[in-house]
């Protein structure tokens, strides 16, 4: 596990999802928040749902980001978020999930359907970067005031 | 049982007979397919081995996720080896693992009992991995539980020897993180996993090392590893195998065609015995069985054509970099303790050794590299690993998300430049 401190901005959790090994992605996107002024926990590689469930209850983040490139993001990211919208106190946290979520390697506009139903804020299917970064300064702006 | 190629006898015949074995990286949890894909292996226009690769729902042992997808029929990124029923892999098998072809089993699963008790009920005998290499790259398990679970998968496997199987076991410790770490660290960990596989009763081994991304780099490496591994392994059957490039790949067919030709043109010059492909599909999606076909035939095509290793390679030079480093990173570790695996362990704990970027938390975290100007890879930050430090030179700024990204995707963009 990776904290940086950076005292002002929003808390930001960045995990892998439980079968997914990669981390190159939660590099990039650690350093990627913290330039933008967040602090971030980045759980890593293979964590399970109920891992993550309890970071969140113990740090109460302003922003969960959710990173998947395995092929298997979708089916991992709706187990996921389903324990997480299980805890009363996280029913409200915001959560959103992004990278290459299926093995196909095509926008599945049925699956991010599923995704945003079972309770994500906001959905990045192949890494739409550009509209995370708008998502961020949002969120940096509504923390700040 | 079929009479099954031996995978290191059959690649050493193929080596001295002059041909360069290819080997796909694939893997489909449906059955059918998974059986026209090896078919269609075995049918290509190159000396090739088989592959299985598992999905990553077995890897971490997720029976449930498996079940589920299994039931949904949801396409899952590899060959669910455990949960199928054995009689079904074996119709998967029935006729084309012969005395021609070989099978190995690719999985990447730090505690791989229950996938090598699969894989040895099915009569197979060839897999890969290491305690090092399937743990800080692919799981958040202890490095202890892993090192555990090789001991006792490795012993299980090297029983088998003699009652018609001949178990080779592949070290995955030359790819570790598939890119940016440096090849001094690459050779070290593939030559300690080996170490530990003898240990453990294995008599025929593979090292590995991953194209990175300077060929001149990448030939000392080879010879590194090729020179350290007569030095280490007397008595053992070894080869060496070469993996195409294992990070960011060139988006464009004819920049990913071109990576594939450089790495075939690179073992066959390095003196690597046997080449795992990289499609024109590996940037975008799982690779389909003609995708992986294409890249077989390619590569052995260019193999054929390209020039023998010159036995007076830079890696015969006593002072060479890379030979130096890996040297000095394998002497260190393996004083530790005559066990390899506590050995790894108490080198890990005190980062001894210490891959850059790597999250697990096993890893020490202290080291970081970079690409300079001509594509090597170098260190920007030794920690408390006993090699020289890091040069002068070397970029002394924060690591930005650009830079990384830069970094990562330098060969994506030398191959896609002017290509379609
Ligand atoms: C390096 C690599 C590995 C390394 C990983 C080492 C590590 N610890 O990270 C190793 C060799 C270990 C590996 C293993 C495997 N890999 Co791999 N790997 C790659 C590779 C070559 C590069 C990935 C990379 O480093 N990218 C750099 C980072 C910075 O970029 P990125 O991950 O693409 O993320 C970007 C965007 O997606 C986006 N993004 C990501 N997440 C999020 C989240 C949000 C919210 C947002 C907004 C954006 C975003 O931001 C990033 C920057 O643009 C890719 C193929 C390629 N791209 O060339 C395959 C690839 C990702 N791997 C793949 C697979 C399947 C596997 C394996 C299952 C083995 C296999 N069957 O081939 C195992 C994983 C096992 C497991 N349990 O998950 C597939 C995934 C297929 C799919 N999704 O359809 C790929 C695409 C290769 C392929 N074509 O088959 N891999």
């Amino acid at each position: 596990m990776n904290i940086t401190q950076s005292p002002a901005g929003p808390s930001i959790l960045v995990t892998g999802t439980s079968s997914d090994s990669h981390t190159w992605n939660l590099v990039y996107l650690q350093l990627l928040l913290e330039e933008a002024g967040c602090r971030v926990t980045n759980l890593g590689a293979c964590v399970p749902p109920v891992l993550v469930a309890a970071e969140c209850l113990a740090r109460d983040p302003d922003l969960v980001v959710v990173s998947s490139v395995n092929g298997h993001g979708g089916a991992d990211g709706l187990r996921l978020i389903e324990v997480l919208r299980a805890q009363p106190d996280l029913a409200g946290t915001p959560v959103v999930i992004g990278g290459k979520l299926a093995t196909d390697g095509l926008r599945n506009v049925g699956l991010v359907r599923r995704l945003r139903a079972a309770g994500y804020d906001a959905v990045f299917d192949n890494g739409d970067l550009a509209r995370f970064r708008t998502l961020i300064s949002r969120l940096s702006a509504r923390v700040a005031s | 049982m079929t009479a099954a190629a031996p995978l290191g006898e059959f690649v050493a015949r193929a080596q001295a007979g002059g041909a360069l074995v290819v080997q796909p990286r694939m893997g489909f949890s449906d059955p059918a397919t998974m059986r026209a894909g090896l078919a269609a292996t075995k049918a290509a226009a190159a000396t090739t081995v088989g592959t299985i690769t598992l999905d990553s729902y077995t890897r971490v042992g997720d029976d449930e996720a498996v079940a589920r997808a299994l039931r949904e029929r949801t396409p899952l990124n590899g060959y669910p080896i455990v949960a199928l029923p054995r009689s079904t892999s074996q119709a998967v098998l029935d006729g084309l693992r012969d005395a021609t072809f070989p099978v190995q089993v690719r999985h990447g699963s730090a505690t791989p009992d229950r996938i090598f008790a699969a894989l040895i009920e099915l009569g197979l005998d060839a897999t890969e991995g290491g305690p090092v290499s399937y743990c800080l790259p692919y799981s958040r398990t202890p490095l202890r539980e892993a090192v555990a679970s090789w001991r006792r998968s490795c012993r299980l496997l090297a029983a088998t020897a003699g009652r018609g199987a001949a178990p080779h076991l592949e070290s995955f410790g030359g790819c570790m993180l598939g890119q940016l770490c440096p090849p001094g660290l690459l050779v070290a960990i593939t030559l300690l996993e080996a170490l530990f596989f003898v240990q453990h009763g294995l008599r025929s081994i593979s090292l590995s090392y991953a194209q990175q991304q300077n060929p001149e780099q990448d030939r000392q490496a080879l010879a590194a590893l090729r020179r350290l591994a007569g030095e280490l392994l007397p008595g053992v059957e070894w080869h060496i195998v070469l993996y195409a490039y294992m990070g960011v790949y060139p988006r464009t067919q004819g920049g990913a065609m071109r990576l594939l030709g450089a790495a075939a043109e690179l073992a066959v010059g390095a003196g690597a015995a046997r080449l795992i492909v990289k499609t024109a599909a590996e940037a975008h999606r799982i690779p389909t069985i003609a995708d992986n076909v294409e890249a077989l035939e390619l590569a052995a095509g260019r193999a054929a054509r390209a020039a023998r290793r010159d036995d007076r390679g830079p890696g015969d030079e006593p002072d060479d970099e890379v030979y130096l480093e890996a040297r000095a990173l394998v002497e260190a570790v393996a004083g530790l303790d005559p066990d390899v695996g506590r050995a790894l362990l108490t080198a890990f704990g005190r980062g001894l050794l210490d891959v850059p970027f790597c999250l697990h938390p096993d890893n020490a975290g202290r080291t970081r590299s970079y690409v300079d100007d001509r594509g090597w890879l170098r260190w920007s930050d030794t920690g408390a690993m006993p090699i020289p430090a890091a040069r002068p030179g070397r970029p002394t700024g924060r690591l930005t998300a650009a830079g990384l990204l830069a970094a990562l995707s330098g060969v994506q963009r030398r191959y896609d430049e002017g290509a379609r």
